[in-house]
């Protein structure tokens, strides 16, 4: 019933910013009879930042996890950098993630593991050859870049929220992914700490040049980071344009999610 | 019509859990094995159920002594009090309650661990950082208590039997040779091998419910508590349905 309304963004302002990363095609997924994606599209361009808004239900999370492959789409296409994801053996995948990194909702920290634990668990665990050397050296990298250089020896049961958060993201970045997923990056945090982690986002994304998708429902947070923002609802790419083009737009169900 | 949907539960629920055992044999043990947690696993499940296995089976070796001699004494036969006892832990008693126990300690323990995992979507991580779950969680589990509950049923068995040396020195005495010489002599291979041989059988069963429950955990806290306390009901359960068959088979193969 609803057709996407590509607002003004023409394919060729995209191609300034770098080369598609991700392209996804005529993806469809259900689970039963729950229909949650019906013939999504969506292009995302090198060093690009696309938020995706959505009702809770809307299938955000489903759409994420179809593009790292923990869960397999029913037809269409995921290319990441190049290559078809849905189509991909466990080695394959294992290779690709590598350089996809996912921010999980509720951060997924091995709660029987330290801080360092799990920070080193994706390095040891893609079976890469590093020496303990490296592996510390990568790991209290990654703790600076969050700001929390002294947690290694600390479980996750004994950090707050926010603390977690960083850490979850230190984690997501170890392996210096070129692509990062977010889900719902400041749900559940104060105004401030959420502030804080957007500002981290930004930061360490201009650092390593990454491109990424944002799940948010925070429009603080929409704001602050989105270089385009893509609306989904109904299984399909609603809208797509910059944060300006969908605020000032005139369609009651885009208007919704701006006027909190 | 409640029957007719749970009777279809059921077929649904067993046929997914022989698509999940399934996986188990076919991606669990596929190489690349994860050693050191096995080794951990081992180490965990081991010694976290040992105290519990040892006190209850002390406590089953008096308490079975002190029942049955009134009987055997009616009958005159109370001499043959450690044969009696020796038999009944050995091939029954030692291998069930154990395994009751582990079920009640280690399934739960799993069932909980990997539901709280689940629901927080710590498997899912483990995914993404390029570790199969089946391999890691699943098959290191499932090995581990399969490898496991045969060694404490043996322990057990032993502790079993001295709390039944200390039952019949209540009344009368013996020592402690005596009282082993006569439970050995009166045992066979063909009591043990096959009461041994279930306790595969057992932990295997206890380690796949807990795994299974654990990973189709519903979200909530809830759903955590009701996987560890399914897969304890479960793989109880089918410990008696997999003694039932090992008595079948063993009478069929000659062996008691
Ligand atoms: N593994 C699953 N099995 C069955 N249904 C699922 C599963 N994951 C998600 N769903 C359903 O898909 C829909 C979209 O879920 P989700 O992507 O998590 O929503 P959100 O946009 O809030 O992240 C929901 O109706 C949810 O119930
Ligand atoms: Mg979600």
């Amino acid at each position: 019933m609803t057709t996407a309304i590509n607002t003004k963004i023409k394919p060729e302002d995209n191609i300034a910013k770098g080369a598609p990363v991700i392209v996804i095609e005529h993806l469809f997924k259900r689970f039963g009879k729950n229909v949650v994606l019906k013939d999504f599209n969506l292009t995302v361009h090198g060093e690009e930042n696309v938020v995706v808004l959505g009702k809770s239900g809307a299938g955000k999370s489903v759409l994420i996890k179809c593009i790292i492959g923990l869960l397999k789409p029913d037809s269409g296409k995921i290319l990441v950098f190049g290559e078809n994801v849905p189509g991909m053996n466990p080695d394959e995948l294992d290779k690709v993630r590598t350089k996809i990194g996912f921010l999980f909702q509720a951060n997924a920290l091995y709660d029987s593991m330290t801080v360092r634990e799990n920070l080193e668990f994706p390095l040891r665990r893609h079976w890469i050859d590093l020496s303990q050397k490296q592996v510390d050296q990568m790991v209290s990298e990654a703790l600076e870049n969050v700001g929390l250089k002294n947690t290694g020896d600390m479980m996750p049961s004994e950090l707050s929220g926010g603390m977690l958060k960083r850490i979850a993201l230190a984690r997501t970045l170890i392996l210096k992914p070129e692509v990062i997923l977010y889900d719902e990056p400041t749900t559940g945090l104060d105004p401030v700490t959420s502030r804080e982690i957007d500002r981290l986002i930004l930061t360490l994304q201009k650092k390593y040049h990454t491109s990424s998708i944002v799940i948010s429902h925070d429009m603080n947070c929409v704001k602050n980071i989105a270089d385009r923002v893509i609306l989904l609802l109904d299984g399909v790419c609603y809208a797509d344009g910059t944060y300006e083009e969908l605020e000032q737009s005139g369609d009651e169900k885009i208007k919704q999610f701006f006027e909190q | 019509m409640p029957l007719i949907q749970d009777t279809s539960d059921f077929f649904d629920e067993t046929g997914n859990m022989a698509k999940f055992t399934g996986h188990f044999f076919s991606h669990g043990l596929r190489p690349r094995f994860e050693v050191k947690e096995l080794f951990a696993q081992c180490y965990t499940i081991g010694y976290k159920s040992f105290p519990l296995i040892g006190l209850t089976g002390f406590i089953m070796g008096l308490v079975l002594t002190m029942q049955l001699r009134p009987s055997l004494v009616s009958y005159g036969v109370q001499s043959e009090l450690p044969v009696m006892v020796g038999v009944a832990i050995v091939r029954e008693i030692g291998p069930v309650i154990t395994a009751l126990i582990f079920a009640g300690k280690i399934g739960s323990s799993i069932g909980a661990e990997l539901g709280s995992m689940k629901v927080t979507e710590q498997i899912d991580a483990m995914e993404v950082s390029g570790t199969n779950p089946y391999k890691y969680l699943v098959a290191t589990r499932v090995l581990a208590t399969t490898l496991m509950l045969p060694l404490l049923t043996i322990l057990g068995d032993a502790i079993s039997l001295f709390g039944a040396y200390i039952g019949v020195n209540i009344s009368s005495v013996t020592t402690i040779h005596l009282f082993f010489a006569q439970v050995f002599q009166s045992l066979s291979f063909s009591d043990i091998l096959p009461a041994i041989t279930k306790t595969f059988f057992f932990g295997f069963a206890v380690g796949i419910i807990g795994c299974y429950k654990g990973f189709n955990s519903s979200k909530g806290t809830q759903g955590v508590g009701v996987s560890a306390n399914s897969a304890v009901v479960l793989s109880s359960v089918l410990i008696f349905i997999i003694d039932l068959l090992a008595v079948q088979f063993t009478n069929l193969l000659g062996l008691n």
